[in-house]
């Protein structure tokens, strides 16, 4: 489904991916760990298409398709969903709004019939039961004046009602609760099928115990330096990542 | 129509226009009215047009007036066929049309009953009414120091008189449309009008611009507005004109104790806009609220000039001014919040926030805050920038196309405005052209 290789991408003249190598197959759950700065969000971003990084080699295939070629909403409207690090504010746009555009175009894409309000607002229902989202978040200005757990619910929510085929949670779990916690491990289980993956950024062990990835790896300096079972994720917890760097020196 | 051969042609043409007038005259030129109109002339005349180096008008450039040559006082039928292109769908209310300044009783529909307002032209009130005029014409409107209030003041000729008497709610709103038909002929106007709210009444008025055909106009409007004790008034000021559409326009409140003024002037179009809204809280616990939303692009020019002088204790005084500017566009904003020593306890909130699109447009603001008394409570703030990248890009990432989200995030920004404007047809018919014109 995504396979990037060699990539290089630098902000300004600052090289932050250094040669990155990773495939993910449909199906599929990576766990991405590393310390601070080592180029997760990055890669998350370059991913998504954000305009300030500048690929300066290698490539990034999905679905057969040049993915670094794409529009960022091309992407999006092909299946790719990032949850932000940190979710944008945006005075004036409801959620409801926002993510009523955001469907219709995506389905648009796809050559479906746009969903008209009725049959919006009952997929809604739906989907805020099952992140546990209220309607009156939903109806405010987008993200602005949320707290950082109902941000990350609601990117949770909106991942729910655009259905990607491949999401990139960059940690989605940092100040969560542990009921929300586990209300975003639903969200990511519910979408787990043979034909769509997911790569979840985390600092901790603890959201993998939910969900369950089929592998981990360790961005460091912007490389995958290690990957691994899950149990790589019980072992980093447990000596940090000293041993891994010494590895990677 | 040969364009003016030097600076002073148009200016001449004025005088002599004003001399033309007068000969017409029988006993009125003797009138105390006729005073003030000639004290006005001679300033005027002293004054002259002013050029970029006078202080309030050092960004907006009038030259480009002179360049043209206008017919004054010269005005043609409208068929309901003409107005149809201009209407504004679903509006009910006292609805006047006025064709190159001159009303049209012909295309205008009063509907309220006269006990609860009266509602005349200004050419006529001059003629039936002439103690509430002189009791308040130029009463408030400076034409010592604006030369184009004291042109207003010396030629005007018609536009509305509105009384509204005391403990009543007027409920149907009043919508002047000023159309300058500029399809044969370049048109100058000199629109003036007065609305005096009685005591604890309740009034809704907007005042709406266009223009006809390819010609140039030129409206120079004055509107004074009073307001007595405890008196609410909602103003709108909504202006569509051409690309060759000069407007010049001051708007004067006068505001006793408890009374309240809320504002909105939004500028869609024009090619050279400047409203100067000047507002006296001239009474206790006076409140004015003033938004305004202009969205140039083109070379088009929109100059705001904001006065709040508080003059007595507890007044307040909030206001916010949002722009868009694409293109090779300009924009001012000035706004001046006077109070003065025996204002205490005033409370005045001033903030002009501005998005430009493009590196040729640029926007100029400047607050000018003067305060003579201790215990206030002031605040402004303006910001200019571009759109917001990271919501853009966030808008982006969820399958919104840039041009979408771009539209999307420059209506939200509008909306803190357009939500204001509290008669629900004009609201709705700027959030359409709002929405046009950001999806082009
Ligand atoms: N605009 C920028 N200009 C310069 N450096 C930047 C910019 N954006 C990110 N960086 C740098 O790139 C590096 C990688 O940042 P990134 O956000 O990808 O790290 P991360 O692995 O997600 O870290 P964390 O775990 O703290 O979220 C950091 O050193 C960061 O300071
Ligand atoms: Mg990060």
């Amino acid at each position: 489904m995504l396979s990037i290789s060699n990539l290089h991408a630098s902000i300004g003249n600052k090289e932050i991916l250094r040669g990155l190598n990773l495939e993910v197959n449909a199906g599929e759950i990576h766990a991405i760990m590393g310390p601070n700065g080592a180029g997760k969000s990055t890669l998350a971003s370059v991913l998504a298409g954000r305009e300030d990084y500048e690929v300066t080699d290698g490539s990034v295939q999905y679905n057969g398709k040049d993915l670094l070629d794409m529009a960022i909403e091309e992407r999006a409207a092909e299946g790719i969903f990032l949850a932000f690090q940190y979710p944008v504010e945006i005075p004036g746009v409801s959620t409801t709004n926002f993510l009523k555009t955001a469907l219709n175009e995506i389905r648009k894409h796809r050559g479906q019939e746009p969903l008209d309000a009725v049959q919006f607002l009952k997929l809604m229902k739906e989907k805020m039961k099952l992140v546990n989202i209220d309607q009156s978040l939903l109806s405010r200005s987008l993200n602005e004046g949320f707290s950082g757990g109902e941000k990350k619910r609601n990117e949770i929510f909106q991942m729910a009602m655009l259905e990607p085929k491949l999401a990139i949670l960059d940690e989605t779990d940092s100040g969560l609760d542990i009921d929300a916690l586990r209300i975003v491990a639903d969200g990511v289980n519910q979408l787990r099928s043979p034909d769509r993956a997911t790569i979840v950024v985390t600092h901790y062990q603890r959201l993998l115990d939910y969900i369950v990835p089929d592998f981990v790896h360790v961005l460091y300096k912007g490389r995958i330096v290690k990957s691994g079972p899950k149990e790589l994720a019980l072992e980093l917890e447990e000596k940090g990542y000293d041993w891994i760097k010494a590895e990677a020196v | 129509m040969t364009p003016y051969a030097s600076y002073n042609d148009f200016k001449e043409q004025l005088l002599a226009s004003f001399r033309d007038n007068e000969e017409r005259m029988n006993g009125e030129r003797k009138a105390p009215l006729h005073q003030i109109r000639r004290a006005a002339l001679r300033q005027f005349d002293q004054l002259g047009f002013p050029t970029i180096r006078h202080e309030e008008w050092k960004y907006s450039n009038v030259s480009g007036l002179m360049k043209q040559a206008f017919e004054l006082d010269e005005t043609t039928t409208l068929t309901p066929n003409d107005l149809a292109p201009l209407e504004i769908p679903n509006l009910d209310g006292n609805i006047l049309y006025f064709v190159n300044g001159r009303y049209h009783p012909e295309l205008s529909h009063i509907v309220s009953p006269a006990g609860q307002v009266q509602i005349t032209s200004f050419a006529s009130a001059l003629k039936s009414e002439p103690d509430l005029i002189s009791a308040h014409f130029a009463q408030y409107a400076n034409y010592q120091e604006n030369s184009f209030t004291a042109l207003n003041t010396a030629l005007a000729n018609d536009g509305v008189v509105v009384r509204v008497p005391d403990n009543t709610t007027v409920d149907q709103p009043i919508i002047l449309r000023f159309i300058t038909d500029s399809r044969t002929k370049n048109i100058a106007s000199q629109p003036r009008n007065l609305i005096v709210v009685g005591k604890n009444s309740e009034l809704m008025l907007a005042e709406s611009y266009r223009t006809l055909g390819e010609g140039a106009s030129f409206v120079n409007v004055v509107t004074e507005i009073v307001l007595d004790r405890d008196a609410r008034m909602q103003y709108y000021k909504v202006q569509d004109e051409t690309e060759k559409a000069y407007h010049i326009g001051t708007t004067q409140v006068n505001q006793t104790d408890s009374s309240h003024f809320y504002s909105a002037t939004v500028t869609l179009n024009g090619s050279f806009v400047r409203n100067n809204l000047n507002i006296r809280l001239d009474g206790q616990y006076a409140e004015a609220f003033m938004y305004g939303l202009y969205m140039p692009n083109g070379r088009q020019h929109v100059d705001n000039h904001t006065l709040v002088d508080h003059a007595m204790p507890n007044s307040y005084s909030n206001e916010l001014y949002k722009g868009i500017l694409d293109d090779n566009s300009t924009g001012v904003f000035n706004g001046k919040i006077f109070v003065r020593p025996d204002a205490q306890k005033t409370n005045a909130y001033q903030s002009c926030k501005n998005v430009v699109l493009s590196p040729g447009a640029t926007m100029n603001t400047k607050p000018q805050l003067e305060i003579y008394a201790d215990d206030v409570k002031c605040s402004h703030g303006t910001t200019t920038g571009q759109l917001n990248d990271e919501a853009l890009f966030y808008m982006r990432s969820r399958g919104i196309p840039k041009d979408e989200a771009r539209t999307l995030l420059l209506y939200a920004f509008s909306q803190d405005v357009l939500s204001q404007i509290k008669i629900q047809p004009i609201r709705e018919y700027l959030e359409r052209v709002v929405q046009e014109k950001l999806g082009k």
